[in-house]
């Protein structure tokens, strides 16, 4: 059952990264790292009981933590790049180039 | 003890010199004193104006005092004790290049000192004279003490470095003077030559010393000369014919004869001073000191002794052509210089007439270059010997010494010349073998077309009708002019005699040149054939210069005196050969650098700058590329991890 | 694959759970990526973290699958939620990819990666599901959880604090405003209010309660719409498709409106003036 459980992960970290790649909006972007920051954990998760032991749900759970604190700065920063250019899209920030 | 017996086997002459007492051990202040005379002029500036000349030739006569004095201790002196050393300081204590700066008084470099500070003190007097008028004379006295203090350094030294600190100076203080009156362009251009054509025979010099010191570890005479026996055959020879080398550009010799002639450029004192007492001597200095060396190489000998013949020639045909009474008082002192180093190739016997010779030739030389100053002041600074004529009536004193350093030269019986250069043609045919045959054939040619071009000078300055421009008016020149005339043309006459009668000199030198060998003959076969060829050269100038009219303007002459007023093509060879390839050389190298190495640097940045330009346009900003570019790092790491594990 | 569900027939259960959730959290990721509206994604997403929640619980992880519904569901959807609202909730993305051949390169790799992956395991050779009875013997999950938290991962827990509080310190002062100029009183703006054109307050919305919309303009005494009583960002709107209007533009029915109240009100006076 583990393996079904790891393509299932599989499956989903792609859509988070390929969603990561082809939306602009930033917040929805950010949504897509989170997308993939789950599929992960269900990966560990379902090591965890693989395996009979806790440490992948340890993992898990510090993956929220910081998931959750990237979330915050992340949100921010977005919410101060709104406010000087009226814009959410990842592409209109692309001052820093050649 | 080995290898002195090495030494002595190979027949040398080992000198063991002994620290110096007495008067002897002052013989720094030779050098100090004009030294010091130099320094105070130059730095004192022109505070020093009113009393600069003065103090310069005060430097320089205290110079002779001592010299003199020196030479008198000497001849307390045993035979063999007549080296000394005096030491200094340590010059150089680098590892294992040790060089102290010792001086070395031995019998060879106390008659070099006597000349020079003598002839040169005279010179001094001289100019008092001649450069009254000039306002930059202190200036000239500084420099001319500078000059008598380097070759001072030059003859002293007991150590190549030393000489060469001298040879260095020689050529400085040469530079300076032939460029004297720099406002000149011809002047600043014939310095320039001077020092140019001197760094070539320098260089011979500096690799000759750097060989020394590869080869012996040392370079003091001492252990150069002692262990040169050990040295190998190739080895010697090569130092041989670098020494060789320098001695050519100092004592304008073929084939770096070429500045001698420009440096007439100069005040006539220079010229005095640089042909009789300085600068030209330097190399058969060297080249009489260096013996042992040549004693070990027969190659380098000849080699020298072909130098010689080929320069005295040279010399001489130059000598014919000039009009220019400097120049052809120049074209002698190459001729003379060549029997000079002539006799230094031929070894033994010659090495005391070379010497000799130099001396005479020091007095005579003098003599006539400040007579030809003297009647140059009296002619307007004119050179040009066309507009000369019939002087003796309104110069005699300068007449007479004149003359007689023309008798001198020529080798008139009795007189200076004659004792000299007999004694180096009859060395020359003593050598033995074809070879001797041939420089002493040429040595006796180019006897002849001495008398016969120093009569030339004689004739058209003196004799004749008078064909000076129309504002001159002879007169004799002031007494402190004439005074040295006097005293150079009794040098001129008794130098020969006391120098060579009885085996004097000779006999002197022998601590460093060897025993001179018994039964020296005063008149030989070819002695007599020199005096037929003098006559016949004066009675050739004679017909030429005294029976027909001088024309004022030289006419266009043949291929031959062209030949020689070009002074044999030397300027025009040189400019071919060296210049003119150096100018091309210079040229594409300028080109190469410009395209060759400038594009290949400005090509690889354009390409670095053109390629990074393009590179950089993969920075396009958008954060969604950079996330692209790691996913796909992301995936061939992935891959990378199942091509290794699977 | 068959092999494993054949081996796991008695988790019949399981499977049926996990091939359902698996369906719809593929589908919803699907969605979340392919929708334009950012609302529509963010639902989405919350559908895939509660499909999530539930294979956490069946994974024998009840402590992860409540910290997934009350931290991800609940605490960070809700934030993104906000931003959304904040930052303009009618923003969709064009369709238009900017970058050139951004869409099919990240397609082409996604593809390939996920094809790594899935030829990975299947070459991967899993040992069999141990369960996690034994781990979870002893007090049972969160005992277990928080044991291990406590002890053998104490310093990365407490790591975690000092990023918890990092992060919510940077929240802080990247979305802090700088005040330049000190905050107006009362005094001064009542001031301001007297210096300008227009001493009374603005007009408000609606009149008479005919219409509870913001967007129906208020009408001054002479009965004209005043533009002033609606916010430029409604006003520019102009869907005029509110029932009220029966199809009709505001300012008719405002104008309407007018004649009725008029008319009940002043009705000698209106019928006068009709009649002029």
């Amino acid at each position: 059952m583990t393996d079904h459980y790891l393509v299932l992960s599989a499956i989903l970290f792609t859509i988070g990264a390929v969603g990561v790649l082809i939306r602009r909006n930033a917040i929805v972007v950010f949504m897509c790292v989170e997308l993939m920051l789950n599929a992960t954990n269900l990966a560990f998760v379902s090591f965890a009981r693989m395996h009979g032991s806790l440490d992948g749900q340890i993992i898990a759970f510090f993956v929220m933590v910081v998931a959750a604190a990237e979330v915050v700065v992340g949100l921010a920063i977005i919410m101060t790049i709104f406010r000087s250019r009226k814009s959410s899209s990842v592409d209109d920030a692309n001052l820093l180039k050649y | 003890m080995t290898t002195m017996n090495a030494a002595l086997a190979a027949g040398e002459v080992v000198q063991h010199p002994h620290a110096a007492t007495g008067v002897l051990s002052a013989t720094w202040l030779l050098i100090a004193l004009p030294l010091a005379g130099a320094a105070i002029l130059l730095l004192g500036g022109r505070r020093t104006d009113k009393w600069g000349h003065l103090l310069g030739t005060a430097m320089s006569l205290g110079a002779f005092l001592v010299g003199a004095l020196a030479f008198a201790a000497m001849l307390g002196q045993k035979g063999d004790d007549r080296t000394n050393l005096v030491h200094l300081f340590q010059y150089i204590p680098a590892g294992s290049l040790n060089v102290d700066m010792n001086l070395w008084i031995d019998p060879l470099s106390i008659s070099f000192v006597l000349l020079i500070t003598g002839v040169g003190s005279l010179i001094h007097i001289y100019s008092i004279g001649y450069m009254a008028h000039d306002p930059d004379r202190r200036r000239f006295f500084a420099y001319l003490n500078l000059f008598v203090a380097a070759m001072l350094l030059l003859v002293l030294a007991d150590n190549y470095i030393g000489l060469y600190i001298g040879w260095e100076g020689v050529g400085l203080a040469s530079y300076l003077l032939i460029g004297f009156w720099q406002y000149k362009p011809s002047a600043a251009t014939a310095a320039k030559k001077a020092f140019i054509v001197n760094r070539v025979g320098d260089f011979g010099l500096s690799v000759a010393v750097m060989v020394m010191f590869a080869t012996f570890g040392s370079l003091s005479f001492q252990n150069v000369f002692g262990h040169a026996s050990e040295a190998s055959h190739g080895t010697v020879t090569a130092i041989g014919l670098l020494l060789l080398l320098g001695a050519c550009g100092k004592s304008a010799q073929l084939p770096l004869q070429s500045w001698l002639l420009d440096a007439m450029e100069g005040p006539t004192p220079v010229s005095a001073l640089i042909h009789a007492a300085t600068m030209v001597t330097a190399g058969v200095y060297l080249i009489v000191r260096s013996h042992v060396i040549f004693e070990l190489s027969p190659d380098a000998r000849l080699l020298v002794t072909i130098v010689g013949a080929a320069t005295l020639l040279a010399g001489a045909i130059i000598g014919c052509a000039k009009d220019d009474i400097k120049k052809a008082l120049a074209g002698s002192t190459m001729s003379q210089i060549g029997y000079m180093v002539l006799a230094a190739g031929l070894g033994r016997p010659g090495y005391v007439f070379a010497i000799a010779h130099l001396i005479a030739h020091g007095f005579f030389k003098a003599g006539l270059f400040l007579g030809a100053g003297s009647v140059m002041h009296a002619m307007n600074d004119d050179v040009n010997m066309r507009k000369y004529g019939g002087l003796r009536k309104y110069m005699p004193i300068t007449f007479a010494t004149f003359g007689l350093g023309y008798l001198a030269i020529i080798g008139f019986p009795g007189l200076s010349g004659w004792w000299t250069k007999d004694g180096i043609i009859d060395a020359a045919f003593e050598k033995g073998g074809t070879s001797g045959q041939i420089l002493g054939w040429l040595a006796l040619l180019g006897a002849g077309i001495t008398a016969y071009y120093m009569s030339r000078v004689m004739f058209m300055t003196f004799f004749g009708e008078p064909r000076w421009d129309e504002d001159v008016h002879p007169h004799e020149s002031p007494r402190v002019m004439t005074i040295p005339l006097i005293l150079l043309a009794i040098g001129s006459i008794a130098g020969g005699a006391f120098l060579i009668a009885g085996d004097r000199f000779a006999n002197f030198l022998a601590p460093v040149v060897g025993e001179p060998e018994a039964g020296h003959k005063l008149i030989t076969p070819y002695t007599v054939i020199v005096f037929a060829l003098m006559v016949v050269g004066v009675g050739l100038a004679y017909v030429q210069y005294l029976r027909r009219p001088i024309p004022r303007t030289a006419p266009a002459g043949n291929v031959a005196t062209t030949f020689a007023r070009r002074d044999l093509y030397g300027d025009a060879l040189n400019e071919s050969l060296f210049m003119r390839p150096g100018q091309w050389l210079t040229r594409l190298t300028v080109y190469f650098d410009n395209r060759g190495v400038d594009g290949l640097v400005n090509g690889l940045a354009a390409f670095i700058g053109g390629t990074s330009g393009r590179v950089r346009r993969v920075q396009t900003g958008f954060v969604r590329s950079y996330a692209l570019s790691m996913f796909v790092g992301a995936a061939l790491v992935v891959a990378a991890l199942f091509l290794v594990r699977i | 694959m068959t092999g494993v569900v054949a081996a796991g027939a008695h988790q019949t259960g399981e499977s049926a759970i996990f091939w359902v959730l698996a369906v719809i959290s593929v589908a919803a990721a699907l969605g979340m990526i392919l929708t334009r509206k950012a609302v529509h994604s963010a639902l989405m997403l919350a559908t895939v973290m509660f499909s999530f929640a539930v294979l956490y619980a069946v994974n024998e992880a009840p402590f992860l699958a409540f910290v997934q519904v009350i931290v991800y569901t609940g605490a960070v959807l809700m934030l993104f939620l906000f931003v959304v609202m904040i930052i303009g909730v009618s923003s969709t993305d064009s369709l238009v990819e900017t970058i050139k051949g951004q869409r099919v390169a990240a397609a082409l790799v996604g593809i390939g990666f996920v094809v790594l992956l899935l030829v990975g395991f299947g070459h991967a050779t899993l040992p069999k599901t141990t369960g996690l009875k034994d781990a979870n013997a002893n007090g049972g999950n969160v005992m277990g959880l928080a044991r291990l938290i406590f002890t053998k991962y104490v310093f990365a827990f407490e790591v975690t604090s000092a990023l918890l509080i990092t992060a919510a310190l940077g929240a802080m002062v990247l979305t802090h405003r700088e005040r330049l100029r000190p905050k107006p009183t009362q005094k001064q703006l009542s001031k301001e209010r007297i210096k300008s054109d227009r001493v009374a307050p603005l007009p408000p919305p609606g009149t008479y309660a005919r219409h509870n919309a913001v967007d129906m303009p208020a009408l001054l005494p002479d009965g004209t719409i005043s533009e002033l009583s609606v916010s430029p960002v409604i006003s520019r709107r102009r869907t005029g498709e509110h029932e009220d209007l029966h199809g009709a533009s505001p300012e008719v029915v405002a104008r309407q409106d007018t004649k009725t109240v008029k008319a009940v009100i002043d009705k000698p006076v209106e019928v006068e003036e009709e009649e002029q």
